[in-house]
């Protein structure tokens, strides 16, 4: 037997390697997604006062601190006991979120996954970066790097820096949106939308022209927010959960019930733990977030380009089920949120400054937002003096957990099996797949620690045959 | 009107004076994070350490004295400061990325104030116990600095007895003086002094936390 170790993996968010196993006829006999850092959020706010804990806990991300500001204050919200924020507040954190969302997909799209969409997976390895964009297709990534500018502008605009601000605070707002940071970003939204549409059609064309893209075996249930019409919704709305088919497992459903729908398991070998639809069970139970599963799921896009997009997505009548896919379905949100900021910043309400809801204290609190890589969840539970006693996290990442994995074995047989040779264009295919979930490997296992990933190629007697670093 | 000189300028003061007083007076400021006007002087932190007559003295702890000369924004007193400083980090838990007194902080304005880019010395990582239990006062000992103006404000202002510092050496803490150590034992009150007197974030109002957004905190 052989094995393959892929350490540390390239362009993703966090640390991690993956390891194949392979038997002496060079058939791939297990390939493994490890997750190799600790972090223990979870187990470090317990003792913390609920209101530290927004600004606390954005700190488990650089590039989606947002989504943990805003889930965790949605919960911090239920725990005051506030039933409904002021419309000025709710609708500045949702601009907020459609701000984050444009960053964190543009970063994604056009920083990591387009050199390999642009250049082939197992070109050079020296120009398969930002860089090499620039140099090749230098408008592309100019566009790409503004509207990553953009969206932080937004960001930036109400919570008072780009990365790591404040802004939510339990039952509000703690800054109005002024008239003259509206008018800042107004200036610039009717490009960003161009520029959106522009990347959403290059993501079509891109997977449309090449056929392997689309030929995946990879099929499970897609879980995600929906609102109360079955829009497309991030910021609030219910769980919504359709088989690979499209029929619902299950809609409606209240997300701080979760519970009762989601289980975690715990396996030795990874810091991510396992999530499952506890009525599937954990064989069966594994399924997708993010960008393809709120496509897939939602029946509709609150505007107008976007909503063209997403019907020629899912022209075929069933769910894509294709990893790839995804920059597709996130390049549609990225054009769907452009479109969001430009309604809300015409909305009189986002100057508004009654922002904050007097209540009293609670215990209990969960909230679900839909961050850029899929349903976050933050549950907390306070004591009568005020401090987290409780806390669990189920991040984006960690749903796609068994997810990553499928993919990777799958590219893992096409990339790698029966080949005597084994080169680093092939391993990037492996790569490829695991990134296309836009994976946040440190959000996942809330740790601390250094970002790259490794590939590892085992021999039957467990000795290490080859390993990469990229 | 009596004079001396500071870093080469020539300031008045009244008689009874100290140096800390003196500045002030004249509209400067020497860095220090124990002293507080209307409160009698301590000399805990000793941030502000001054040179005078070849001796490093308190400046808020000595008595002006008319023709004196002092030395404070001395590249030499800005090392002793930075150094100081680098202890106070290391000796409490000071993580400023999710504290709610940040950008309003003493401690952190002035380590920013002194260009400190790191801790220097090992943190010690020290237990220190949290009292949740008054429902609207919080006291996060880890983030205590020993500079007692909590305990002079409640006795000096406040007429009353809460707090007090035990221990020595790395030992030191803040106590609470009731029967059960806690706050909520005590007679102390949200409209205290004593609460809003803490120079970093170990006294605080509960539930008022990022209420006050960046761009508007009191060192932004």
């Amino acid at each position: 037997m052989t094995r393959i170790v892929i350490d540390p993996l390239s362009r993703v968010e966090g640390h991690g390697k993956v390891t194949l196993h392979l038997d002496e006829n060079l058939k791939i006999i297990e390939a493994r997604l490890h997750i190799v850092e600790f972090r223990g959020f979870e187990k470090f706010i317990q003792g913390r006062p609920y209101w530290e804990v927004p600004v606390l806990v954005q700190r488990l991300c650089g590039i989606c601190p947002v989504s943990h500001h805003l889930a965790s204050a949605k919960a911090m919200d239920q725990i005051m006991g506030v039933k409904m924020l002021t419309p000025a507040a709710e609708k500045l954190r949702r601009l907020l979120h459609y701000g984050q969302v444009l960053q964190s997909h543009a970063l994604h799209f056009f920083h990591l996954a387009s050199p390999d969409l642009l250049f082939g997976f197992d070109s050079d390895m020296t120009r398969r970066n930002i860089m090499g964009l620039l140099k090749d297709y230098p408008e592309l990534a100019i566009r790409g790097i503004r509207l990553r500018k953009y969206g932080q502008e937004v960001i930036h605009a109400i919570m008072g820096k780009r990365i790591h601000g404040t802004a939510a605070i339990a039952g509000g707002m703690n800054k109005a949106l002024s008239a003259a940071e509206r008018d800042f970003l107004l200036k610039d939204i009717d490009e960003i939308i161009g520029w959106a549409d522009g990347a959403a059609n290059l993501a079509k064309e891109i997977y449309l022209s090449n056929p392997e893209y689309a030929s995946s075996s990879l099929y499970s249930p897609f879980l995600s927010l929906a609102g109360k019409n079955g829009e497309h919704e991030l910021y609030d709305g219910h769980l919504r959960c359709r088989d690979g088919e499209g029929d619902f497992v299950f809609d409606g459903v209240d997300d701080s019930h979760y519970a009762e729908y989601i289980r975690e398991e715990v396996k030795s070998w990874s810091y991510m733990k396992f999530p499952y639809l506890l009525m599937l069970g954990k064989e069966q139970g594994w399924y997708r977030v993010g960008p393809l599963a709120r496509i897939n799921n939602c029946d509709f896009l609150g505007t107008e380009l976007a909503e063209e997009k997403r019907r020629e997505f899912i022209s075929g009548g069933k769910p894509v089920h294709a990893p790839l896919a995804y920059h597709w379905a996130r390049m549609i949100e990225l054009l769907h949120c452009a479109e969001k900021i430009r309604g809300m910043l015409h909305d009189p309400d986002i100057t508004g400054n009654d922002l904050r809801v007097d209540t009293e204290q609670g215990r209990e609190g969960v909230g679900v937002i839909e961050a850029p890589r899929g349903t976050l969840i933050h549950h907390y539970r306070v004591n009568e003096e005020g401090l987290v006693e409780m806390a669990n996290l189920i991040v984006s990442t960690t749903h796609n957990n068994r997810a990553m994995n499928e993919a990777v074995c799958e590219a893992a047989k096409r990339h790698v099996e029966g080949k005597t040779e084994i080169t680093e264009g092939m391993l990037n295919g492996i790569e490829v797949a695991i990134r296309a979930f836009d994976p946040c490997l440190s959000c996942a296992t809330h740790a601390v620690g250094k970002m790259p990933l490794l590939v590892e190629i085992v021999d039957c007697e467990g000795n290490v045959a080859c390993s990469l670093k990229s | 009107m009596k004079n001396l000189l500071l870093d080469g300028k020539m300031l008045t003061y009244e008689e009874g004076q100290t140096i800390m007083d003196c500045a002030l007076s004249n509209g400067i400021a020497i860095p220090g994070l124990c002293h507080l006007p209307g409160l009698s002087p301590s000399g805990n932190c000793r941030l502000c350490t001054v040179k005078t007559g070849g001796r490093y003295v308190s400046a808020c702890t000595e008595p002006a004295i008319d023709g004196m000369e002092v030395e404070c924004e001395t590249m030499e007193l800005s090392q002793v400061r930075m150094q100081l400083l680098r202890m106070l980090f290391v000796e409490g838990n000071h993580y400023c990325p999710s504290c709610e007194k940040s950008g309003s902080c003493r401690l952190q304005e002035a380590a920013y104030h002194e260009g400190m880019l790191d801790l220097h010395f090992r943190p010690f990582y020290p237990k220190r116990e949290m009292d949740a239990s008054h429902p609207e006062i919080l006291l996060d000992r880890d983030r205590c600095i020993f500079c007692a103006l909590c305990v002079r404000a409640s006795r000096e202002i406040d007429g009353k007895n809460v707090f007090d510092i035990s221990g020595r050496g790395i030992e030191t803490h803040l106590i609470v003086n009731s029967a059960s150590g806690k706050l909520l034992d005590t007679d102390i009150s949200v409209e205290d002094r004593a609460v809003h007197v803490c120079p970093v974030g170990a006294i605080l109002v509960k539930g008022k936390g990022f209420e006050i957004p960046i761009g508007r905190r009191l060192y932004d």
